[in-house]
């Protein structure tokens, strides 16, 4: 496998036809891929649905009606409601904007931390990549509950001020708990860096041999431009699909923290604590868990699609065929 | 942490006490009644399980099914008799859910609930207690005087009581046995259920006193125990009776294994104990269960019914009610909320609602404001709706509280009530300077992970808003945290429960003290202590419960605490276990139990 | 290959063992509460007692410095192993009693517990592997087909199942409704069933979405078209060009995520009702058993070390431009 490595598109733009940027060209082909499309404007639907409509529903995501109960899906209540009375669906589109605020960026913390490091570890080798990987290892192995109790006591002054901070300014009355669900992105991202960066070492540690890379060197390049405008467009295709792994992992992992009490505060839910109270009435509230869980999947599908169309639209030589 | 399976989580029990209930004393005859009808149908209920109620779920897993090959849809096929349908007669092995793995079953070392029912069944105390009301019976002991000032206890023990190594059971079993659980190097969690009533105690606990037989428990004979109290303490045989903490150990087999004020507990091993009780340790398989069969050489063997006992330790509740569905459980330790109300619509011969002696409340930190104004807390406690929280969310029929003593708690029933109307409310929180809530800063609610508490918490928040338009916070910790907080008093508002270790007010009553370290409010109150007092010194019941009334009601004008109910111990258990009475303290005796072919 | 398992294994593991025990021993003790916190407060006196009794009440260094001591390795026998993995018998190291199960070291209830996650874990994650890289192979030789969209979209629904849904769920229809296997519980061959296949399509998900991904970017380079051009037969093209190529992400996250499902689920066992150690990796903090605690992680550090390290080699040998360093 080491003869013949195409160039690449991230090389020098001379080298692309017709004159088009590599990330036009990309575009285009993304466009033409239906599949990924259809997964793109789904997502994006979904987050005008939660963020947008969400609001108009308050406040009926947390209006109980405590004799009413659970319901099944009714015309006063499209999704029925929980055992509380609420409405389900708009505790859902509530939710969603915590689930997705917090699977999207808690994700690219860890995607930027975890491919940064893992790029480096996997370019400078030697004695860098053991002492970054070991300290990895030893992050990976440190008791995560234990450091999420920790993070909430010492966090928790801290906290409560920037809450008082934040809900103080003109057009953020409401977003009390602000501080928590930041704490949490910290602790999100903290752990799900580390498999990404293993991840991104490994490919980077065989581009890094591969003869365009030599060539780059040869033309003098300096090791930063070379990782990120040579090596790393060259794993976009792993970092992408892992990317999309992390998303729900990142969600479920909310519903754990909110065990502990560093997630959204109750009334307020999420979709993982939503699908995990659905869980528990599976046998006699269908629609708890249904809709939820329905709602979590069309995500995680566009999600991947989109991931997918991007990385086919990202892969060059793909596109040659 | 790795990837999302290892990293999420499903409620676990943390308190094995957490979820019990009850109703009030009249329940008793009631479960008698409805025991009986359920003989007399016990499939009817099992014939509503796929009725239209239910259509929708049934349509849910009817997808399931068909998607898996063979819809089976009969009714019975989903809900067999917990028991089974084999029509041999069945060896009587009682298989109980029993929440978390125990920790131990040394009686002096435990301190649990889901202990004491395991040692209940191996050891015997002096006493034991009555399989429906848990009032004293005859234990080891076989009579026992009191002395005509109430502070001289004198315990007869019987001849025939035997370890399981033949060995007899003698007073000075007991004196030693005492002495373990006194000394400070074992520190028993449950010593202060000793040195509290005991004279000299105390101060052997304490290193004051070297001399264990200065300390009121004397063995004039093999067959005599005296006990010598401080004060005459009304309550001590029930105590006796029902609480691990005076059972007898058998030294001379723990010295075998170690120091006698050594917690290892190897002698608690299958094969190393040896106890006194109606039943002896035949395996234990960590996790998974524990083992008990019958004791040959306990006094009261023939009257034993059960072969043997298994202990399930199952933490999840919805893995016990499945165990219990598909037969392999008799009886469970709890029953998930999202169960209740199918079970009692159609499983109502094995649903059981019993009546648990301890209150669910919510505590006030007094020293932080707004709640430092006790008409801010009484207009909180005035507004909260607990006849529908009752109905509505932990549905258990819990009795609503409005006292802070459990109504019948040995014949005393709080007189003092939280009464006034929601305009009483408004009309307090106006004069304590909040009209409509306005001003009033936001209070802090915490309560420990766990779907009922933040259930109830949402419902109290809405009913402030809503009805005082005061602003509450939610927030919740795990368990130890929880704790943590309570105990460094770090807490504007949080959630709480108190279940009595014995029945007396006493248990209710005497946290609120100043001193008490299970207050946890900052509240003090001078009157309320110097009553406490007197009643420890009262000369009859009925001086002492006058005294509870009077301290009842000013637990109810300064609400440093704010009761919301009662609780009931909600479970399932087979129509086939007989003698299985609904006491107060979930305790049930095993040796009046039986299962029926 | 020697030196480095020598390099990797003495200078590499045992710091970093020593800094995750290190760090773990004191967080843990700045976390509220303590073993013996309880709903009821115990009196003082009692506190102080129970204190002296685990040694509580010593100076934290002390505290540290004699749990190190009884950790380390003191004798090499590990022969003993084979009398119930007595790690003590075997090398002398002792893990202390637990706090909260005190009739049981947590020597004891490593040596009971391990087997049972190691159990379930390997064959989960055989059948994560069987399924993963077989759907994800299968998806990307037909990379933009309907077998693609279909087996993709297979794997997306393990992704989008969590655990906690799919335990419960398999446990109704196939204990509950068809009495197929036991709802829960850890006795016969069959309770293994659910509890593998639930974890084991928790992990063959990501193991698919990676494979096809890595496939399709090795399937797309020239070696590939020319080794076609040649005549190479389409499994051998397979197997040994492109598998190997492609697995280079799989086998990367296989370290941390190997580790984690050998040394058992918390959410699995907990449904399933089974006794192994996965359960106790979270009981333990939130019950405080500060020993338990520090055993759990040892085990698991020793899985992270051992898995990374396996992986690391495996990746090596898969793309020989991958050196050992």
């Amino acid at each position: 496998m080491s003869d013949n490595q195409p160039s690449r598109s991230n090389s020098p733009p001379g080298a692309v036809a017709a004159g088009l940027s590599p990330w036009q060209d990309a575009w285009r082909r993304l466009c033409r891929n239906r599949l990924a499309l259809f997964g793109g404007i789904t997502l994006l639907a979904l987050v005008l649905l939660c963020y947008v409509l969400g609001p108009l529903f308050a406040p009926s995501w947390r209006e109980q009606s405590l004799s009413l109960g659970s319901t099944p899906p009714s015309a006063a209540h499209w999704l029925g409601t929980d055992p509380l009375g609420r409405d389900l669906l708009a505790r859902l589109l509530y939710g969603g904007r915590i689930s997705l605020l917090v699977g999207f960026v808690a994700s690219f913390v860890a995607l930027v931390i975890g491919v940064t490091y893992g790029a480096v570890a996997g370019w400078r080798g030697g004695r860098t990549d053991t002492l970054m990987m070991r300290a990895a290892d030893i992050l990976n192995a440190l008791p995560f509950t234990i450091i999420v109790i920790l993070l909430l006591v010492f966090l928790k002054v801290p906290m409560q001020h920037f809450d008082a901070w934040l809900t103080g300014l003109p057009g953020f009355g409401s977003w009390q708990g602000a501080g928590k669900v930041l704490v949490m992105f910290a602790a999100i991202g903290a752990v799900e860096w580390l498999t990404m960066a293993r991840i991104v070492r490994g490919h980077v540690m065989a581009i890094k041999k591969m003869e365009y890379i030599e060539a780059a060197r040869a033309l003098g390049y300096g090791p930063g431009r070379i990782l990120f405008r040579h090596v790393l467009p060259n794993a976009l295709g792993p970092i992408v699909v892992y990317a999309t792994l992390t998303v729900p992992a990142v969600m479920m992992l909310e519903a754990f923290l909110s065990f502990l009490g560093l997630g959204v505060d109750a009334p307020m839910s999420s979709w993982g604590t939503l699908i995990k109270d659905g869980a528990e009435h599976m046998e006699e509230c269908w629609w708890l868990l249904v809709f939820p869980g329905g709602i979590f999947s069309l995500t995680l599908f566009s999600l991947n699609f989109f991931g997918d169309g991007l990385r086919d639209a990202l892969d060059v030589r793909a596109a040659k065929d | 942490m790795v990837w999302c399976p290892s990293g999420h989580f499903k409620t676990h029990r943390l308190q094995p006490s957490e979820w019990p209930d009850k109703r009030a004393t009249k329940t008793v005859p009631q479960s008698f009644a409805r025991e009986r009808a359920a003989l007399a149908v016990p499939a009817f209920g099992c014939l509503r399980f796929a009725m239209f109620s239910r259509a929708f779920s049934v349509l849910f897993t009817a997808a399931l099914l068909t998607f898996t090959g063979c819809g089976k849809k009969d009714a019975s096929a989903t809900f067999p008799t917990p028991a089974g349908t084999a029509a041999a007669p069945r060896p009587q092995i009682l298989r109980l859910g029993n929440g978390a793995e125990p920790k131990g079953i040394d009686p002096q070392d435990i301190s649990g609930v889901t202990e004491g029912k395991i040692v209940m069944a191996l050891f015997e105390g002096l006493l034991t207690p009555d399989p429906h009301d848990l009032h004293p019976l005859p234990g080891v002991a076989e009579a026992w005087e009191i002395s005509p000032d109430g502070l001289t206890y004198t315990f007869h023990l019987r001849a025939n009581a035997k370890w399981a190594d033949g060995e007899p059971v003698t007073a000075q079993d007991f004196v030693e046995s005492y002495r373990r659980m006194l000394s400070p190097k074992f520190a028993s969690e449950y010593a202060y259920l000793l040195y509290n009533f005991v004279v000299g105690a105390k101060d052997y606990y304490d290193g004051r006193l070297a001399d264990f037989s200065k300390v009121g428990f004397a063995a004039p004979d093999a067959r005599t125990l005296r006990v010598t109290l401080l004060n005459s303490t009304p309550y001590l045989l029930n105590i006796i009776a029902c609480h691990q903490a005076w059972d007898v150990v058998p030294l001379k087999v723990i010295e075998r294994f170690g120091p006698p004020d050594s917690k290892n507990g190897a002698w608690t091993k299958p094969g190393n104990i040896v106890g006194n009780g109606p039943f002896i340790l035949k395996e234990w398989l960590p996790k998974q269960k524990i083992t008990v069969v019958r004791n040959p050489l306990y006094w009261d063997a023939a009257n034993v019914k059960l072969d043997a006992i298994e202990f399930h330790a199952i933490d999840d509740a919805t893995a016990e009610e499945q165990a219990f569905r598909t037969g392999r459980l008799d009886a469970t330790d709890t029953m998930p909320l999202s169960k209740i109300d199918t079970y009692r619509r159609d499983h109502a011969d094995t649903f059981r609602i019993e009546p648990y002696l301890g209150i669910y409340f919510y505590r006030c930190n007094v020293t932080k404001p707004p709640l430092t104004d006790k008409r801010v807390r009484r207009a909180l406690a005035l507004a909260i709706d607990r006849e529908s929280i009752v109905k509505n969310i932990t549905k258990g029929e819990q009795l609503p509280a409005y006292a802070v003593s459990y109504p019948g708690t040995a014949g005393y029933t709080p007189i003092a009530r939280l009464s006034g109307d929601l305009a009483e409310a408004k009309r307090l929180l106006a004069e304590a300077g909040y009209p409509e809530g306005k001003g009033c800063p936001p209070i802090e609610l915490l309560y420990n992970t766990s779907e009922a508490h933040k259930a109830i918490a949402e419902a109290i928040q809405q009913m402030w808003r809503e009805k005082l338009g005061v602003e509450v916070r939610l927030t919740n910790q795990e368990w130890a945290a929880y704790q943590d907080t309570q105990h460094t008093h770090n807490y504007q508002m949080m959630r709480a429960g108190w279940i009595a270790d014995y029945e007396d007010p006493h248990v209710f009553l005497e946290i609120w003290s100043s001193d008490n370290g299970n207050n946890d409010t900052l509240w003090v109150n001078a009157d309320y202590d110097r009553l406490l007092q007197s009643a420890l010194a009262a000369k009859t019941q009925d001086e002492r419960y006058g005294i509870y009334q009077k301290m009842d009601a000013i637990l109810v004008d300064e609400c440093p605490v704010i009761p919301i109910y009662y609780y009931t111990h909600v479970h399932a258990i087979s129509p086939k276990v007989k003698g299985w009475f609904p006491t107060r303290l979930d305790l049930h005796p095993y040796k009046y139990v039986w299962l029926e072919p | 290959m020697f030196r480095y398992l020598a390099r990797r294994l003495l200078l590499q593991a045992v710091p970093v063992l020593f800094v995750i025990i290190t760090l773990t021993f004191f967080l843990q003790r700045f976390a509220p509460g303590g073993p013996f916190t309880r709903e009821k407060a115990l009196p003082p006196e009692i506190q102080r007692n129970l204190d002296a009794y685990y040694h509580l009440d010593d100076p934290l260094w002390r505290q540290y410095r004699d749990y190190l001591w009884d950790l380390c390795p003191k004798t090499f026998h590990p022969l003993a192993l084979r009398n119930g993995f007595d790690l003590k018998a075997a090398f002398g190291i002792d893990l202390r009693p637990s706090f909260k199960y005190a009739n049981r070291t947590v020597n004891e209830i490593i040596a009971a517990e391990l087997p049972v996650s190691l159990t379930l874990g390997s064959l989960a994650l055989l059948v994560a592997l069987g399924f993963g890289l077989g759907a994800g192979a299968l998806a990307a030789l037909k990379h933009n087909t309907w077998t693609d969209r279909g087996v993709s979209a297979l794997a997306l629904t393990g992704l989008c199942v969590a655990t906690f849904v799919s335990g419960p769920l398999l446990a109704l229809v196939f204990a509950v409704h068809f009495h197929w296997f036991n709802a829960s519980g850890w006795y016969e061959t069959r309770d293994a069933v659910l509890p593998v296949l639930v974890l084991g399509i928790a992990y063959a998900a990501p193991i698919a979405r990676l494979t096809r991904g890595g496939m399709i970017e090795v399937l797309g380079q020239d070696f590939i078209r020319t080794a076609r051009a040649k005549g190479a037969s389409e499994s051998r093209v397979v197997f040994r060009h492109a598998l190997r190529g492609g697995l280079l992400s799989v086998v990367a996250w296989l370290g941390p995520a190997a580790a984690g499902i050998l040394t058992g689920s918390f959410v699995v066992e907990t449904i399933f009702q089974i006794p192994g150690l996965g359960r106790d990796f979270v009981i333990s903090v939130t019950n405080r058993d500060y020993t338990l605690v520090l055993g759990t992680v040892v085990v698991y550090g020793t899985f992270i070390v051992v898995c990374n390290f396996l992986a690391d080699v495996l990746q090596a040998w898969m793309n020989p431009k991958l050196t050992l360093e």
